[in-house]
């Protein structure tokens, strides 16, 4: 698939945690029709493909589901102030990114708009200084303050506006790659699938709420109850300011993470895929909370074994988000060759394994 | 509204003034009498009265400055990052994960930010500087270098896109200071007038007036006006002492700022011209911010100058907002006040102290 011009159409689409519905949500059910065999959409709008494994449809066979969230972060409309509007984060934004950004303000009718900043000119030394706070913030749609009052009103969703630049080599920037990037990756994984055998069914899962507490992920895991996991999220990418302990290579392939969080054998066989396939990846060591879909997924039900691929991601939760479209590709494949080598016997190995004991004495 | 998106559109970040000046000559060509493009790069368009030279007692002077604030790339490290220094008055805070574009060749770069997530409380009150921003051309340090040198500019990337298209008529865009002022300049040009009219687009007005100094001192006019697009200020805030200007309340007069005391003939003749013909108009707050009338009013013996603005929020940062309603009835007041110079009296400047 063309990977840079699906991810510029989905990026750029509207979709902040709760409001998936808005617009992203459409557009991946269209998109994951195409690649798999059933698409629902839940009750909390979580996406769910099922692409089902070979030999009779009704037959029973061993799940895998794979998450990516569709949801981003964004603004909500607190005030209609006098001709502008005040405003609260839905997501972690770093305020300071937020001056003279341009965003779009869902009311009655999209309004394109920008976050105010005063000019040089008028500001005393002792302003300069300080981070502007966010309840000094306000976006300015250009309307007069009758108009607005008429079109917006406080609870309103406001989107960050970017259109997709290429940077050098493979890099592509856009707001929302975190986690659209990761759409991307399961279109890929689906599509090349379409070309594979595999005996799994295959749950591709675009998640939402994410960004206020892995909800999406909490109701859609539960719903399919998979033998296995793998969430699909973006990584910290090398950036000047970011140690080199917790940076990701950009283009060095998909990061497979380490830890507490995900499964040994998940890992392990991810990593040995990789290694088979001749796919650049890179490992990721999470000593805690992966702060991903996979957290919520391991305990879900009684427990489900849970894997992560991080994609490498420069400047995350801005509007300048950067993305090596070579890494999405490679965690599309490495995902897709993982699942075609899953067998029964991986099922056996990787289900709880019951041990009875005999009889209590004589 | 065509001619500005082309000008907000072009990057000329000030002593790289070059594509704005192309389309600008493109836009004046065959609708004036003559043109030259001078030393630092200033164009300086002629009409002259009746379409022939000295023919005119006066010469009047309308100035609009062709740069906007920018960054100049100082150094680009090994892995390919550019560091940088703003080119004329910018806040180093509104930067922060904006798009720009470098050089002739815009090479694309973005202002890369560390993630929140990696931060803690004390980094997130911090004020970033410039010498902690980068640009990240998603290239590495080799490649970087050949592409992108020393003492290259970058402008900011913004398109240009209306917002409203009743009520306010509002835009948004770049480098409205002063591409609003240039295209009210070449409105004027296609007017004809009792006077030789000197239309002189303008560099470097953002690193001190300097084409300014050397456009009055060369055209030497009885008068000059300036066209600009000045603050605007009038969001909602804490402690209110003035808006500067209000967006949608007319073209913007000024009496006095920072660098020049308005010739008050001129003021009055602005004033009137808006009075007679019903446009809105507004004073400007004085004592903010400076404009070419600065370097123009004090050229040679002195020259008799005023300002007039479009009023525009945000300016100085990568995306500002202007009222195209203050823009038509900036056109329309400059061509009512250029119609009512009266014959003569500016010429007589050399006496000094008139109050006409």
């Amino acid at each position: 698939m063309q990977i840079a011009e699906f991810l510029k159409k989905i990026t750029e689409a509207s979709g902040v945690s709760g409001a998936e519905s808005m617009e992203v949500a459409g557009m991946i059910r269209d998109t994951f029709a195409g690649l798999a065999d059933e698409v629902r959409i839940d009750a909390l709008h979580n996406v769910i493909a099922l692409k089902r494994g070979e030999g009779d449809p009704s037959a029973v066979r061993p799940r895998i589901m794979l998450a990516g969230h569709m949801d981003e972060i964004g603004l909500i409309v607190s005030k209609v102030d006098a001709g502008f509007l005040r405003f609260l984060t839905v997501g972690g934004f770093d305020v300071r990114t937020l001056l003279g950004q341009e965003v779009v303000v869902h009311g009655r009718r999209p309004l394109k708009g920008v976050i105010g900043c005063r000019p040089p000119h008028v500001l005393p030394a002792a302003e300069r200084n300080k981070v502007v706070p966010l309840d000094d913030l306000f976006i300015d749609v250009g309307l007069d303050a009758a108009s607005l009052a008429e079109v917006v009103e406080v609870g309103d969703l406001v989107t960050t506006r970017r259109t997709q630049i290429r940077l050098g080599g493979d890099n592509v920037v856009d707001k929302g790659l975190d986690d659209r990037a990761a759409v991307a990756a399961i279109a890929e994984c689906l599509e090349v699938l379409g070309r594979r055998r595999h005996l799994w069914d295959v749950y591709g899962v675009a998640t939402v709420q994410e960004e206020v507490g892995l909800r999406g992920a909490i109701t859609s895991a539960f719903g399919i109850a998979p033998q296995i996991a793998v969430a699909i999220d973006v990584g910290f990418g090398k950036q000047a300011g970011v140690s080199e302990d917790e940076a990701l290579e950009m283009g060095g392939g998909p990061a497979i993470a380490v830890g507490p969080n995900f499964h040994p054998k998940v890992h392990g066989r991810l990593v040995d895929t990789a290694k088979a396939m001749e796919i650049p990846y890179q490992i990721e060591a999470v000593p805690g909370a992966s702060g991903t879909d996979a957290w919520a997924i391991q305990v879900t039900q009684e427990g489900i074994p849970t894997g992560l691929l991080s994609i490498p991601l420069r400047s995350m939760h801005t509007t300048v988000e950067t993305v090596d479209v070579r890494d999405v590709e490679r965690t599309g494949r490495l995902l897709a060759e993982f699942i075609a080598g899953l067998d029964e016997a991986f099922a056996q190995e990787i289900a709880v394994q019951v041990r009875r004991l005999n009889g209590r004495g004589g | 509204m065509v001619l500005l998106k082309e000008l907000v559109e072009a990057d000329g970040v000030s002593g790289h003034e070059d594509a704005v000046r192309g389309l600008l000559i493109k836009a004046i060509e065959g609708r004036v009498d003559e043109y030259r493009v001078d030393a630092l790069g200033n164009l300086i368009a002629v009409k002259y009265a009746r379409g022939e030279r000295g023919r005119a007692p006066q010469k009047v002077m309308v100035a609009a400055h062709m740069d906007e604030v920018g960054l100049m790339v100082t150094r680009v490290d090994r892995d390919g990052y550019c560091h940088f220094r703003p080119v004329g008055g910018i806040d180093p805070r509104v930067i922060l994960a904006k798009a720009v574009r470098i050089g002739d060749e815009k090479v694309p770069g973005v202002i890369a930010v560390k993630p929140i997530h990696l931060m803690s409380q004390a980094d997130r009150e911090r004020v970033l500087e410039f010498d902690q921003l980068t640009i990240d051309l998603g290239l590495g340090g080799d490649e970087a270098g050949r592409k992108v040198k020393p003492g290259m500019v970058a402008a900011f990337a913004t398109d240009f896109e209306v917002l409203d298209e009743g009520g306010l008529r509002t835009v948004k865009g770049k480098a409205f200071d002063d591409r609003a002022g240039c295209a009210v300049l070449v409105e004027l040009l296609q007017g004809e007038y009792p006077f030789d009219l000197y239309g002189a687009f303008t560099v470097q007005e953002e690193v001190g007036l300097r084409g300014a100094q050397v456009a009055g001192y060369a055209v030497n006019p009885d008068v000059a006006f300036v066209l600009e697009g000045t603050v605007c200020d009038d969001s909602p805030k804490r402690k209110d002492i003035s808006p500067t200007t209000r967006l949608g309340a007319g073209p913007a007069i000024t009496v006095m700022d920072h660098s020049v005391i308005c010739d008050r003939r001129l003021v009055r003749l602005l004033v009137e011209a808006a009075e007679a013909e019903g446009i809105a108009y507004q004073f400007k707050q004085p004592g903010i911010g400076g404009t070419d009338a600065g370097a123009i009013h004090v050229q040679r013996e002195g020259i008799p100058s005023a300002v007039l603005a479009v009023p525009s929020r945000y300016i100085h940062s990568p995306v500002s907002v202007l009222s195209l309603n203050d823009f038509d009835n900036a056109v329309r007041l400059m061509r009512g006040a250029l119609a009512r110079i009266p014959e003569g009296v500016f010429s007589q400047r050399l006496q000094g102290g008139l109050e006409a």
